[in-house]
């Protein structure tokens, strides 16, 4: 079975039908790029998995369980985490502090007033090994307002990644980075998801960075799925080319 | 690594005792090295930090303003206030236990209300629901005795259960006395309990929702719910304060419920700062001063206050407590040298690009 | 059913007054985004202006007919005063959030209370001589001062006036523009601040309109403003800030309320009107009509 399985999933915003009519489908344990032109629809389609908008038609399933209309806490409940485009950190917090409270979070802890959170020894050995993971220990108690853009990119995943999701949604992890952070961000990112088994979908602009790390790519045009397959089948789809890559593949 | 992360927690400790024990020493010879008068204003000091320290868990840990903190100061004399006219009762205890709870069920009430409201709206909505409390206290004079108030005699008042009663001729300076010692001791109770209330993973949550609500929101936190709860911890902390105001003040009347006084407590907050734990306290203590002076001095002391309050925000808005700290941050870099600025360098984690 | 007459009619004149706060308030808001707690001390000023006014040009000889000119002197004075308070306290807060701004408007509350009672002392201040030469009129029998319809002439010509101005003038234009996008409103080349500050002076000249033409009928007391805020803050509640229409309806609504209650349950007529606005608040949380202006 699969893991995620969108039926039909539509979502019209006036005249424009920004997803139309998909069909889109995550196995467990893939690492997947959803691609395609700015407008294509895939942002909408992942703010569509994870409740930042309601759908117009369709449904969602997570495994077999119908979350089309169930809440964002449900959502993130049930295993689904995200980044955003633009870096959504606690600004005023320190980067320990923001992978801290997702653990917490996680772990049903954040109603509790009376202990102190520093106290916790499980929590904070946790956030300090995966903080080190993405290479961001030294920086732990630094405001997350402080860091570098390409550190804040790796920040945001690594708290939504301490949610231990079953599915985790990454919104163009490395768009306003310099290209030699780009790679280096995406190994980061890339090894922590694998060794960690999570099933990750990543959008993404810069096909370098998909075709290198993708099990397999899905790429969108119009509101619609234009191709799925592996990177080698993508590579070889001429109708991909043209319409992403803006020219014919040469034979 | 939990013996490193010891250390840390010990060394900060020993430092915050370094000044805190000093602190304490000093608060608890008050009443022994000055005077009936000075002794009663700086209780009334300690009474409106917990007002603000109340105030400030929505403010500056939450993000939100509320313009309605009057209600539950006002509720909570007003109960202790009730439970002496109507019920005949004198134990502070049973004044705070019942203040308490009455101020615990309107707080969650109106925080239910008020919650689910953006910034503004929610300042709107918490001004005008503490004036449906001073409309009630106002107009049902039969019952709170209207603008005259009800009396609260510090002569019928006992302490610890009973331990100490004030009954006796000239018993004023001993009720002061010991009313010090028992605001400062709860005093010091609700400072604890604050601070590991803002240190506690849900002080954690609390502030995520106030940096990034969407982002909190992601996180599996229940917005709405989580501000509710802050709302009804606020509340009962302005409530108590309150109730140990009225004792103090011998009187309870509507203006304690007017939406002005809220304002006194949000400028209170802002005086010390509201980005800082101690800043609520510095700052109730400092315009309970202010606020003396300026009635003393003037017939205009609200101009005054204005005028301060309008140099605040515009020049000092991080309060003292925050303009302080960011000072001892500049001598400490400046005096420190160059062990001070490169272990400041080395906390940083090397050069950020 | 007479007394039901003069009811109705005491109640529009509340509301003509009501409206020209809470208009001149939610006006703020929508082009600003400013919540103005001085707004109440404003509607006094201008009250007090216009009373001390009107009292003085009366005691010097005046005719009727220029006492009449004279009333208005409040409005313009507060719109004046608005200007400078937007240039200097307002203005420099706009890049900050909006507690400062908030606090500010309570700074200014606190500093126009006690500059009224400086200027105008502790006692009540009347334009009575603006209301006697009317007379009152017989209304179903009953006799009802003339003044008090030349005040709901003049809540109707505001309203009216308002609309015309924020939906057929450029100025009008410009005001929508900025309020939906500040920034998009000064990339086409509007002059951001040039709009602001009138915004806020229009704002605060309807206050200072209502309290001059209250100011007859009613002595300017110390500790009108901050009592008048509340309800205004109702009435914005209910009638959604940022709205016109808002305002009207909202005005209204309280009036009748109140005045109903005044008459029937006086104890609880306040707390009544908080509580319809909490109830309007759980129903449509933004008020009846809110949009931006």
């Amino acid at each position: 079975m699969s893991l995620l399985r969108t039926v039909k999933l539509r979502k019209h915003f006036g005249d424009t039908r920004a997803v139309d009519d998909v069909d889109f489908t995550v196995t467990e344990g893939e690492f997947l790029s959803l691609v395609g032109s700015n407008g294509a629809g895939k942002t909408t389609l992942v703010n569509l998995i994870s409740a930042f908008l309601q759908p117009d038609g369709g449904q969602i399933f997570l495994y077999d369980q119908d979350i089309t209309f169930a809440s964002v806490y449900a959502r993130m409940r049930a295993g689904i985490a995200r980044s955003f485009q633009l870096v959504n950190l606690f600004d005023d917090m320190s980067a320990f502090d923001n992978v801290a409270l997702a653990i917490f979070s996680r772990d049903g802890k954040t109603s509790k007033l009376m202990r102190l959170a520093e106290r916790d020894a499980e929590v904070t050995e946790e956030a300090v090994d995966l903080l080190a993971q993405f290479g961001l220990e030294a920086k732990r108690d630094l405001p997350a307002g402080e860091l570098a853009q390409g550190e804040r990119k790796l920040l945001d995943v690594a708290v939504a990644y301490a949610l231990r999701p079953k599915l985790l949604f990454l919104d163009e992890p490395t768009s306003g980075v310099s290209t030699r952070d780009k790679l280096q961000i995406m190994n980061t990112v890339s090894a922590v998801v694998r060794a960690g088994n999570v099933t990750a979908v990543i959008i993404e602009h810069d096909m370098d960075v998909v075709f290198r790390y993708s099990d397999r790519i899905v790429a969108m045009h119009e509101g619609r799925i234009l191709a799925d397959g592996t990177p080698d089948e993508i590579r070889r789809n001429e109708v991909v080319a043209t319409t992403l890559l803006g020219a014919p593949v040469a034979s | 690594m939990a013996r490193l992360l010891a250390n840390t927690f010990d060394r900060s400790l020993a430092r915050t005792l370094l000044w805190l024990v000093p602190l304490v020493v000093v608060l608890l010879l008050v009443p022994q090295v000055t005077d009936i008068y000075q002794t009663q204003l700086f209780t009334y000091g300690l009474v409106f930090a917990i007002a603000a320290l109340g105030f400030n868990l929505l403010l500056g840990y939450t993000g939100l303003l509320s313009f309605g903190h009057s209600a539950y100061f006002g509720l909570g004399a007003y109960s202790a206030a009730f439970m002496v006219r109507y019920l005949g009762i004198g134990s502070m205890e049973l004044y705070i236990l019942g203040g308490l709870l009455i101020t615990g069920a309107v707080s969650a009430i109106f925080g239910y209300i008020c919650v689910r409201h953006t910034r503004i709206f929610f300042a709107i909505l918490t001004l005008a629901l503490s004036q449906v409390l001073w409309t009630l206290a106002y107009k049902f004079f039969w019952v709170t005795g209207g603008t005259d108030g009800i009396r609260v005699p510090f002569n019928q008042l006992t302490l610890v259960g009973g331990l100490f009663e004030f009954s006796a001729r000239g018993a004023y300076a001993s009720f002061m006395h010991a009313y010090y010692y028992y605001v400062l001791f709860l005093f010091l109770c609700s400072v604890v309990l604050m601070w590991v209330i803002v240190h506690s993973p849900f002080g954690k949550a609390l502030q995520a929702i106030r940096d990034n609500e969407t982002r909190a929101q992601f996180l599996g936190i229940r917005i709405i719910r989580y501000r509710w709860l802050a709302f009804l911890v606020s509340g009962c902390f302005t409530g108590l304060a309150g109730i140990l105001w009225v004792p103090l003040n011998g009187l309870v009347t509507p203006d304690i419920l007017y939406w002005p006084f809220s304002g006194e407590i949000v400028f209170m907050t802002l005086l010390g700062g509201f980005r800082n734990f101690t800043g609520p306290i510095v700052g109730a203590v400092v315009f309970n001063y202010l606020k003396t002076f300026a009635v003393a001095s003037t017939a205009y002391w609200q101009f005054m206050l204005g005028f301060v309050l309008l140099v605040l925000v515009m020049a000092l808005p991080i309060g003292l407590v925050g303009a302080a700290s960011r000072l001892g941050a500049w001598v400490r870099v400046r005096w420190g040298g160059a062990t001070s600025a490169a272990k400041y360098r080395e906390r940083r984690g090397g050069e950020a690009t | 059913m007479d007394i039901l007459v003069i009811q109705v009619l005491n109640s529009i004149f509340y509301a003509s007054i009501l409206f020209l706060i809470a208009a001149g308030l939610s006006l703020i808001f929508g082009v600003m985004q400013i919540v103005n707690l001085a707004h109440g001390s404003f509607y006094a000023l201008g009250a007090y202006v216009t009373a001390w006014t009107i009292g003085a040009a009366a005691a010097a000889g005046a005719p009727v007919a220029l006492l009449f000119l004279l009333l208005p002197a409040g409005a313009v004075v507060v719109a004046a005063v608005g200007a400078l308070v937007e240039a200097t306290i307002l203005r420099p807060l706009y890049k900050r959030r909006e507690e400062y701004q908030l606090l500010a408007t309570f700074a200014l509350l606190l500093i126009l209370e006690d500059v009224m009672h400086f200027i105008f002392g502790g006692m009540p201040l009347t334009a009575g001589a603006v209301i006697d030469p009317l007379g009152s009129m017989s209304v179903m029998g009953l006799r009802y001062p003339v003044y008090n319809l030349v005040v709901i002439g003049i809540g109707v010509a505001a309203a009216v006036f308002l609309w015309a101005f924020i939906y057929r003038t450029k100025f009008g234009v410009m005001l929508r523009a900025t309020s939906q996008d500040r920034r998009m409103a000064a990339a086409l080349g509007l002059d951001v601040r040039r709009v602001y500050v009138q915004a806020f002076a229009l704002g605060c000249f309807m206050a200072g309109l209502g309290g001059a033409i209250v100011v007859p009928s009613q002595a300017a007391v110390l500790g009108m403003g901050v009592e008048s805020l509340v309800l205004a803050f109702v009435v914005v509640v209910i009638g959604g800030l940022g709205s016109l229409e808002g305002a009207l309806i909202g005005a209204l609504l309280v009036s009748f309320v109140r005045t109903a209650g005044i008459q029937f349950f006086p104890e609880v007529e306040l707390a009544v009107l908080y509580l319809i606005a909490a109830a309007v608040l759980l129903i449509r949380p933004t008020g009846l009509f809110a949009r931006t202006v």
